[in-house]
């Protein structure tokens, strides 16, 4: 089951969550994500929190589009 | 819409796709084992835009395509006995068992209800203390941690009318499988970003340290996809096996442990029978001793014919990567989405469903 | 406001079955045709007899019965209304027969009539003929509302979706998949919350305006059920010709793009209510956008592709990043997915 959507926290009551994505509104359970804050994103999964989004991370990808050589982002797989 | 946007540019499919074909010499044979990657590859068209040198090839990663007839059977007996409501998520709705669908009981009178999340399941076994909810369990290890917390919430609550019939899998025991088949051969792998996101992309090492193959776990947009092709592609070149996490802004070396850890909790691993691939071992979750009040097998105990494929669907074959949807005798002509006979046609992440419904032009 | 429910007695044809019929279709519909309360309407044609009648009639089951943006009524009254705009008609009466679930809240019934008053008002239509029955509970879901249409074609107007051409230019009147995806948003379980409303609104005063330019109009629809990408393909079929639109250029409001990302969906699948396209041919595409411009229910309207000779009954869309695939009928329902 691999649909899973990045959405933004805007209000925490307890283990739930209301979180945001273009306006939509989704109230989700963030018993996978305790450690999210509200304005974090987070990907949810059939109504769950399943990972924390990176920021970081993310822009690491993007930036991979602007090296002219290739390499690869190794050492989390393969080996240290 | 932030994460979804940046990663969908055009400008920026584009010149991944530059990189890959100036790179990319060798043809390579790459399989998307999560059903959610053949859907996006069809959506956006991206097989077309791919250089000759690289093909794509759908696996197993559809947890609906390969729930056993026999299972699906167990399901559909299940909502026929008076006073059960069974929940399901809506893709499972179409499949066809071995004597009618899901859908059809429901027409000849089932309660069988579609929900979103196991949540809904728990609010309609709340809702309505006279019925006997029964939650099917089908999905990957990105599911199962929410089936667990829904478990433990209706413990907590002390909930009298509640069960799941867990057809829960777990995906690298399949690759291995397939692998182990020797059928296809491969180049590398396409790995599932959501499953990966609980699991950890170490649960992936095994590729290239017991196979020499190459994985690169991806996200689900065109530009997550992108990048995890060039990353093989740049491996087989440097015919360097390598296991590579493509999509970093989930994916963790060790996955999410607070999911993880509610799996753990709720339930054990043993052999399974998967559609396409037989009884493939460790690779199903059922539900440990201290739960067995949740367990519908045990609720409901009904008798169950070992289910049949339907005769000349080669659903089996396209999930091993045997053979490609339009190999099947069947594709398109007498199975389509309108009157599926394999569940790879009703299935919106079904190799045969994306090939018909986003058919290139 | 009354208080009570819907009784059996109610569609019994009786005392109380006449109440009813004067306190609340009476009070909300009323008009000299209706106001008869014989067995049929009748009027006498204009002098000026229309050579053409359009003729259409539709079923109303939508649950729930209220959304944002509107209700069954109105969509009852808008729905047959746009089914007679799609054929360049001008509408000139409906009827409506409600077939009510015992228990229903009188309140819900007053209400629901209301809005179809209100929604007859802006279509510039009346309802002419009515008709209750009332069935036991759990025989419907509220209340299901049937309708018919009936309309004048003025002369030269030759509008359907047969009559489309090779190079005619595909024009869509605005952002697709609000209504479906504001029905979808209350619905229990989904659990999410969306900021717009239907857009169901009657479409004759856009198409009225279109047909004025004195341009030539070949074909209309509006994508309901199935979305914009049944629709295409419908005409594709209807008309023999190939279709292709580029993605790209199809407007989808970020309010919908994300909740379709949410609920699994396809924008291109999901009903709209109170959209049309249009396929007119390349010379007089400026006319025609202008004039729907100036419209409130075509402030949006744009350009999405055009018919061709190729791949004959096919729907073909450019993707984002310029790959071709085909855009097929939905087939089934479109169920949310989680996978």
């Amino acid at each position: 089951m691999c649909l899973a959507v990045p959405t933004r926290i805007v209000r925490i009551e307890g283990e739930e969550a209301d979180a945001e994505i273009g306006g939509v509104l989704r109230r989700i359970s963030l018993a996978f994500a305790r450690e999210a804050r509200v304005g974090d994103y987070v990907l949810i999964h059939a109504g769950f929190a399943i990972s924390l989004l990176d920021e970081d991370s993310a822009q690491e990808s993007l930036s991979l589009l602007e090296e002219v050589g290739v390499h690869t982002r190794s050492g989390e797989g393969a080996g240290p | 819409m932030r994460y979804i946007d940046e990663f969908r540019r055009p400008e920026s499919v584009e010149r991944l796709l530059a990189l890959i074909r100036n790179r990319s010499r060798t043809p390579v044979r790459l399989m998307e084992f999560c059903g959610g990657h053949t859907h996006a590859v069809f959506r956006f068209g991206l097989r077309q835009l791919l250089p000759e040198t690289v093909s794509l090839l759908a696996g197993p990663g559809c947890p609906v395509c390969v729930t056993s007839p026999t299972d699906l059977d167990r399901a559909i007996a299940m909502s026929r006995i008076k006073g059960v409501t069974l929940a399901t998520f809506g893709d499972m709705l179409r499949v066809p068992g071995s004597d009618g669908t899901l859908q059809e009981a429901k027409a000849e009178g089932a309660d069988v209800r579609i929900v979103y999340s196991t949540l809904d399941a728990l609010g309609i076994a709340r809702a309505n203390a006279d019925r006997e909810v029964v939650f099917l369990g089908v999905g990957f290890e990105t599911t199962a941690p929410s089936v667990a917390a829904a478990i433990l919430t209706a413990q907590q609550e002390g909930l009298k009318n509640f069960s799941i019939l867990s057809l829960h899998k777990l995906t690298p025991p399949a690759m291995r499988a397939i692998l182990d088949a020797g059928e296809v051969r491969l180049s590398g792998i396409l790995g599932p970003g959501h499953v990966t996101t609980i699991i950890g992309a170490d649960a992936w090492r095994f590729l290239a340290r017991d196979y020499g193959i190459s994985c690169a776990v991806a996200g689900f947009e065109p530009i997550d996809i992108l990048l995890a092709v060039r990353a093989l592609v740049e491996n087989i070149e440097k015919q360097s096996p390598e296991v590579v996490n493509a999509y970093m802004r989930s994916v963790r070396p060790g996955g999410n442990p607070q999911a993880q850890s509610y799996v753990d909790r709720v339930f054990h691993v043993a052999a399974t029978e998967w559609r396409g691939l037989g009884s493939v071992p460790m690779s199903g979750l059922f539900l440990r001793d201290a739960f067995a009040g949740f367990d519908a097998t045990l609720r409901f105990p009904v008798h169950i014919e070992p289910g049949k494929e339907p005769p000349g669907c080669l659903c089996g074959e396209v999930l091993r990567g045997r053979v490609e949807p339009t190999d099947c005798p069947l594709f398109c002509d007498l199975c389509s989405p309108e009157h599926p006979i394999g569940p790879c046609m009703v299935s919106s992440e079904g190799a045969c469903a994306a090939h018909m419904l986003y058919g290139e032009a | 406001m009354p208080k009570d429910t819907i009784l059996l007695a109610h569609g019994s044809g009786g005392r109380m079955t006449h109440e009813l019929v004067r306190d609340i279709f009476l009070q909300h519909l009323g008009n000299p045709l209706l106001d008869t309360q014989d067995d049929a309407a009748v009027w006498t044609l204009p002098r000026a007899c229309p050579e053409r009648i359009a003729l259409t009639t539709d079923s109303y089951v939508v649950s729930p019965i209220f959304f944002p943006g509107g209700d069954i009524g109105k969509l009852a009254v808008c729905g047959t209304v746009n089914d007679l705009a799609m054929v360049g008609a001008t509408p000139l009466y409906l009827t409506a027969g409600f077939i009510l679930e015992e228990g229903l809240p009188l309140e819900v019934l007053y209400r629901v009539v209301a809005s179809m008053a209100e929604a007859g008002r802006e279509a510039e239509v009346e309802i002419a003929a009515g008709d209750t029955k009332v069935v036991e509970r759990g025989g419907v879901d509220r209340m299901f509302i049937t309708t018919a249409g009936v309309g004048e074609v003025p002369e030269g107007v030759c509008i359907s979706g047969a009559n489309v051409k090779p190079g005619d230019v595909a024009i869509l009147s605005g952002p697709v998949g609000q209504h479906g995806i504001a029905v979808m948003s209350q619905r229990d379980g989904l659990q999410f919350s969306f900021p717009l409303q239907s857009d169901c609104a009657p479409l004759q005063g856009l198409v009225a305006e279109m047909l004025k330019t004195g341009r030539p109009i070949h074909g209309l629809r509006d994508p309901t059920r199935g979305g914009l990408a049944t629709t295409l393909n419908e005409i594709a079929g209807q008309s023999r010709v190939g279709i292709e639109i580029e993605e790209e250029r199809v407007p989808v409001s970020e309010e919908v793009r994300a909740a379709c990302e949410l609920l699994g969906l396809d924008p291109l699948y999901v009903a709209n209510e109170g959209k049309l396209v249009a396929f007119v041919p390349p010379e007089v595409e400026v006319a025609v956008l202008e004039a729907m411009r100036r419209h409130r229910y075509g402030k949006e309207a744009t350009v999405i592709g055009r018919a061709t000779s190729a791949h004959p009954g096919r729907v073909v869309i450019k993707t984002t990043f310029g790959a071709h695939r085909v855009l097929d009928m939905l087939s089934g329902a479109q169920l949310p997915r989680i996978c």
